[in-house]
């Protein structure tokens, strides 16, 4: 059991997290407001759970101008993905285990 | 720790991974009706060919008169644009009532892959009637629309996938059955549009 709380990654117990990485897994990148509009959060708590994600180098961000508007756009880093997926094994496990 | 919370953390991943993906106001009425207007269509395309053109009877003699080909490239026309307008119009509709935009990266990546078999099809199609080989329209449209439903099925509900697949092999038979094309186009795009619009509505829409 103890083991498998190790997997659990602090980096990922969080709703919003989850679901910027969710998405990122399926789509090679995602735009700032396609996230907004999936995950229904505001700016700025958006944009701190992409920085810490960012920090942890899950994902990797990306900005550019789109015509004069600019573009933030974030991708799953392979060590983001590997972290994620191990992340998701221990969930079943410790769904199966109780 | 609870259980249930990873049980609901799961839930949400599964969730915004198809979410995201798929785009998932595709709706299932907008199919009926394209089946609808396919068979009004086909109605009169069959007027056409058999009440206005010199020669009767057997498909194989038929000759059909440059008049009648652009009338029935109209009514295609007519077809196809009015089955877009309301799959486009009851889509906004039902993303709208699921809070969704309707114009996201799932459809955008719906559209790219469903039209590169149909506008592909499309020229191939006008090619052949620019050198008057009739024969091949009916099942090569069939052929080009199952391609593009099972090309773009991977970005959108399931049941696409297997409308595209009836379609292959309806626009086969019909390659066989030469001479048939307007019967397999009515059973193609009127009766399985009915049929597989009328599944997605209910798996999914009816709630």
């Amino acid at each position: 059991m103890k083991n498998i709380i190790q997997h659990i990654n602090k980096a990922f117990d969080h709703r919003i997290r989850l679901g910027i990485m969710s998405v990122l897994m399926v789509n090679e990148s995602a735009d700032f407001t396609t996230l907004k509009e999936l995950l229904g959060v505001t700016d700025g708590n958006l944009a701190s759970h992409t920085k810490a994600l960012e920090t942890e180098d899950y994902i990797s961000i990306e900005k550019q101008f789109i015509g004069r508007k600019p573009n933030t756009s974030y991708r799953a880093t392979p060590l983001g993905k590997a972290a994620f997926k191990e992340h998701i094994n221990a969930l079943e496990k410790l769904i199966q285990k109780s | 720790m609870e259980t249930k919370d990873y049980l609901k953390d799961i839930q949400d991943i599964k969730e915004m991974m198809s979410k995201s993906s798929q785009f998932i106001s595709l709706s299932g009425l907008s199919g009926i009706l394209a089946g609808v207007y396919a068979l009004v269509g086909a109605w009169i395309a069959y007027k056409t060919i058999y009440f206005d053109t010199s020669t009767m009877g057997n498909y194989k003699h038929l000759v059909i008169s440059q008049e009648a080909v652009y009338k029935l490239l109209v009514i295609a026309a007519m077809v196809v644009i009015l089955s877009l307008a309301t799959g486009l119009f009851l889509s906004i509709r039902k993303a709208k009532k699921n809070n969704e935009t309707v114009w996201n990266s799932a459809a955008k990546r719906l559209f790219i892959n469903f039209m590169i078999p149909m506008v592909t099809g499309g020229f191939f199609i006008l090619f052949l009637i620019e050198k008057e080989m009739l024969g091949l329209v009916a099942p090569l449209t069939l052929l080009f629309y199952g391609l593009a439903c099972v090309n773009a099925s991977k970005y959108t509900l399931g049941s696409v996938r297997y409308l595209g697949i009836t379609m292959i092999v309806l626009g086969l038979l019909s390659t066989w059955f030469l001479g048939y094309g307007l019967l397999f186009w009515a059973i193609g795009f009127g009766f399985c549009h009915i049929l597989y619009g009328s599944v997605m509505y209910f798996k999914y829409e009816r709630k």
